[in-house]
């Protein structure tokens, strides 16, 4: 196993964040400090209550999990991207890496970016609203698992994508509207029957039910049921790097 | 590993076609032996570069084997990796890291520990010590190619890939490179350059390798290909133009050149031809009386556009 190489990746993908800390870390926490404006303080004052918990509080963990992955795969999917678009992949491709290496590498540094950033609104939010967090285990463990999968999901559009709009077209056509709608700022059973049936089919939802049972003990669906979805969107993530790096799919010709 | 040491590069039956069903390689049969220069030459689009990234891991070839130091470089593929360093042709670079960090990646991706001391040594070499904190995307042109070949050797290649190391460089600078080639070898570096300048190779390699279409032409000494192919002339200046060669001079090799004023003979090739002082007294026995004369060799240039020529 050649730990330098990874180190070599790992720490070169650090350091970009080091260079771009404002749009890495600044921007997330500005813009979730904007949700809490209006979806905790305006419309929060109206809605009280969710199961106990005020509102504010409650859409802590769905709002992390909205950044969370939208970094993760912003980080990822670029981490990868950029190196092809410059070319200097070629480097990376004739180095004596092997691809789980290189995944490691690059996926391992998105995962911590988002982690971080995750910690940061974490502690951000404190800042708006009274947090409890019943389960710190368990809510790192889906911190973690949500972010890797992610930027595993990430570094697949990375490579999948031949341009800058392909890079954007998943994020924001697919990514967003999960989110969005896998209960980030509500729980399901707000929705009326057919929308919550529906809801059931939206992955994102397991992710934040289970990342918010992690916080207040309160779920739409069963933990265990989240935690086997987080896992099998990551072992479906990584089925599909495995099979990237055997086929050489555009990146060896 | 075979006893003794193997070849630095060691390629046999190499085959590429392309998606496209374009057939990039056709079996490549070739060794490159340790400590050697070796040109590859060939025009646009012959397939130089194609082999180069099969053989350093970036294309995947079609059939065929590639060993480097007799390791093979897919099933064996991190010694085989390790001992290889490529310079792109394309100048393909980080942005915003800065010199010092991109050898310092360079190295560390190789699987090489820490050493500020050689990266130093590199970037001294290269004449980008004073440059080491600068971001990349503040160099020029001629900096970054430098920088190209800072990062390869950053990891201690046994092996160096120049592929078109001078394209777009100005003479300068390809001075500069030819400089730090004859360096590497002189450390014991086997380098292996891709060019379509013939001067390039004339110059530098110990051993030249025609590439046209995706076939190997040949593959020689560079002296000894010279001597082979490289006929030699000898144009006399005729005192007065002649209409035709007297009888008994009827000689192929002979020629009337520059309406009548010169005569040109070719020998040389494979060492045949008459001995030139016998062609000097028959001529003046004939009569025919010269003011000057001089000979011209055939560069590598002249060869390869025959070689080429010759197989279209």
């Amino acid at each position: 196993m050649n730990v330098r190489g990874i180190r070599a990746i790992y720490t070169f993908e650090m350091a970009r964040t080091g260079r771009t800390l404002l749009q890495s870390i600044v921007s997330p926490v500005i813009s979730t400090s904007l949700y809490f404006v209006v979806f905790g303080a305006a419309i929060g004052s109206r809605i009280t209550e969710v199961a106990g918990v005020s509102y504010g509080s409650f859409i802590v963990p769905g709002l992390i999990m909205l950044m969370l992955l939208t970094q993760s795969v912003a980080n990822a999917s670029f981490g990868i991207f950029f190196p092809r678009f410059t070319g200097t992949i070629f480097e990376i491709l004739s180095a004596p890496v092997s691809v789980w290496e290189i995944v490691i590498g690059y996926v391992g540094a998105a995962a911590t970016k988002s982690v971080g950033l995750g910690l940061i609104i974490l502690g951000t939010a404190a800042l708006f609203v009274d947090l409890q967090i019943a389960h710190p285990l368990w809510m790192l463990v889906f911190l973690v698992l949500t972010a890797v999968s992610f930027s595993l999901f990430g570094f697949l559009i990375g490579i999948w994508a031949d341009n800058f709009e392909k890079l954007q077209v998943v994020p924001l056509l697919v990514l967003t509207p999960l989110t969005f709608l896998g209960g980030t700022f509500y729980s399901i059973d707000m929705l009326p029957p057919f929308w919550r049936m529906v809801s059931l089919f939206n992955p994102v939802l397991y992710l934040v039910s289970g990342f918010r049972w992690s916080f207040y003990g309160l779920a739409d669906v069963s933990v265990t049921l989240s935690l086997a979805m987080v896992l099998l969107f990551l072992a479906l993530c990584l089925t599909a790097v495995g099979w990237i790096f055997r086929t050489g799919y555009r990146l060896k010709s | 590993m075979p006893a003794g040491r193997p070849p630095a590069i060691s390629v046999s039956g190499l085959n590429k076609t392309f998606a496209s069903g374009f057939r990039a390689l056709h079996e490549i049969d070739l060794e490159v032996r340790p400590g050697e220069i070796f040109a590859l030459l060939g025009p646009n689009g012959a397939g130089k570069t194609t082999l180069i990234s099969i053989i350093c891991g970036i294309v995947t070839a079609t059939s065929g084997r590639v060993e480097v130091a007799g390791y093979d470089n897919v099933a064996d593929f991190r010694e085989a990796r390790s001992r290889v360093g490529l310079v792109p042709q394309e100048l393909t670079t980080e942005a915003f890291e800065t010199v010092w960090a991109t050898v310092r990646f360079s190295r560390g991706l190789f699987g090489k520990p820490p050493d500020p001391d050689h990266l130093e040594r590199v970037l001294r070499d290269l004449a980008l010590w004073e440059k080491r904190d600068h971001q990349i995307m503040t160099l020029s042109g001629g900096m970054k190619r430098r920088l190209l070949i800072a990062k390869a050797l950053s990891h201690e290649p046994d092996v160096l890939f120049l592929d078109e190391p001078t394209a777009g460089v100005d003479v300068d600078l390809r001075q500069d490179m030819w400089e730090v080639v004859r360096g590497l070898r002189a450390s014991g570096v086997t380098v292996i350059l891709t060019t379509h300048y013939i001067e390039e190779a004339e110059l530098m390699a110990d051993r030249v390798g025609v590439i046209n279409r995706g076939g190997l032409t040949l593959v020689e000494e560079k002296s000894a290909l010279m001597r082979r192919l490289g006929a030699k002339q000898l144009i006399l200046t005729l005192a007065e133009p002649i209409e035709e060669l007297p009888e008994g001079l009827a000689d192929k090799r002979l020629e009337l050149a520059a309406e009548g004023w010169e005569l040109v003979y070719t020998y040389g090739k494979e060492g045949e031809g008459k001995d030139i002082a016998v062609l000097l007294t028959e001529l003046t026995e004939a009569g025919i009386r010269f003011t000057d004369l001089y000979t011209e060799q055939s560069s590598l240039e002249d060869i390869f556009v025959h070689l080429v020529r010759e197989r279209q």
